[in-house]
């Protein structure tokens, strides 16, 4: 039984989540400071994949960063980077699809705290990244725990972008989704069986752990 | 001196309402801040302490400009730094008594004074939802005084306050203020509350 499949999608999930923690807190905190026509627009491009078909976005991920021509072109010409069919095209689509599972919960928890709080923290001296750090994350735990699950999980769940820009390259590409399908294609129901197993208890416990956690955080005044 | 123009536009139920104050506050003084609901009183504490700017005015502390819409000037909170007391208490959920004051200050003769001036020495590990309403606001007007400001804003600070521990608590802050040498205005609800504590008022219309 080959598992190269199920390490790689944990392997995906974990870089992909990592990346988008990163990104996602300073994006989800400029986000919800106020409103303007600019940030509507950012905030409806981060939320597409939400809606769009996979195989859309995995075909425009092809397309634009395909090393024969445009943006994918310069990128392997100049940089030597090469996202089609690799692990690293991988990363770029799955952090572009589960970005909206990151962002949101974590936007609308930020949104919930009182302006108070912030207020409180500046007359107290303390700089933006302080207050981010000791006052607003400390009090959005339960909102940044779903985020990060809901991110892996979904993660462990792409199929259509995954295949469309990976392809289905053994130890490079072919993470556990695509796996499954394809060893249904072969008739290999004991392997698909084995693989969508695994996912599922991952998936489980994962989602379990975030429903026990927040039912605890659930005590605080701001749930 | 503390003096203060400012003119702010208020959003009111079907219409606007403009706030217009031009006040100049001795130092160490206590003003009492009074008038209707939705007169501006917050507003006007927040004004000053740079958590909303206003369309036009001045604020200058002990000589020191803190906003001049004319020559555009406007620090920041973090450069202001008033003591502030909201309304909400604003305290933060995450951290415990203790933690609130060590967030404010590094000085620990000053904290434990602090705690014992609140009584509230024996809940130093409690977080504000195991504190009652009352010890909620002792523990956002330390907070205030924590950081030592030479102004100190506070917005309905004694409401959840029972009438003995209001007595006591504001005859302990009257030596605070001295010795800090502050300038400080409350906003005030209450006709009597602060009476024998404060020198001078400002109503709201």
């Amino acid at each position: 039984m080959d598992l190269s499949p199920i390490w790689l999608t944990l392997k995906l999930a974990s870089i992909t989540t990592v990346l988008l923690l990163i990104v996602g807190l300073p994006v989800a905190w400029w986000l919800s400071k106020g409103r303007s026509f600019f940030k509507t627009i950012i905030e409806a491009i981060i939320t597409m994949p939400l809606v769009l078909p996979p195989s859309v976005l995995g075909f425009y991920l092809l397309l634009a960063f395909s090393p024969q021509h445009g943006l994918g072109k310069w990128l392997q010409d100049s940089f030597d980077i090469q996202f089609v069919f690799s692990f690293k095209g991988l990363v770029l689509a799955s952090f572009i699809y589960s970005m909206p599972f990151m962002i949101g919960p974590i936007k609308s928890a930020l949104q919930q705290l009182p302006a108070s709080l912030v207020q409180a923290s500046y007359t107290l001296g303390k700089s933006q990244w302080q207050t981010f750090k000791s006052v607003l994350i400390p009090n959005i735990k339960p909102s940044l725990l779903t985020a990060i699950v809901l991110t892996f999980a979904h993660t462990l769940g792409e199929f259509g972008v995954v295949l469309m820009i990976g392809g289905n390259i053994p130890n490079v590409t072919r993470v556990a989704s695509i796996a499954v399908y394809d060893s249904v294609e072969r008739m290999d129901y004991a392997a698909a069986n084995t693989y969508s197993l695994i996912l599922f208890a991952i998936t489980f416990v994962m989602v379990i752990s975030v429903f026990v956690f927040n039912k605890y955080q659930a005590k605080s005044p701001l749930e | 001196m503390i003096e203060v123009t400012i003119e702010k536009n208020l959003k009111v139920y079907q219409g606007k309402q403009v706030l217009k104050i031009s006040r100049q506050f001795p130092p160490g003084s206590i003003t009492k801040i009074y008038g209707p609901s939705g007169a501006g009183k917050t507003t006007f504490l927040k004004t000053i302490a740079g958590l909303i700017s206003p369309e036009k005015g001045k604020i200058v502390i002990n000589g020191i400009i803190w906003l001049d819409t004319v020559a555009n000037i406007n620090l920041s909170p973090q450069k202001r730094m008033p003591g502030f007391v909201f309304q909400d208490y604003a305290l933060f959920p995450n951290m415990t008594v203790l933690e609130h004051l060590e967030y404010a200050t590094d000085d620990k003769d000053w904290i434990n004074r602090l705690l014992l001036l609140g009584k509230l020495d024996t809940l130093t590990d409690h977080k504000p939802t195991h504190l009652s309403g009352g010890q909620q606001q002792r523990l956002a007007i330390l907070r205030a005084l924590a950081i030592k400001s030479k102004l100190i804003l506070m917005d309905e600070p004694f409401s959840a306050l029972d009438p003995e521990m209001k007595i006591e608590l504001i005859a302990e802050l009257k030596i605070v203020f001295i010795e800090l040498d502050a300038t400080v205005l409350i906003v005030s609800h209450n006709p009597v509350e602060l009476e024998g504590l404060v020198d001078g008022e400002l109503y709201l219309a």
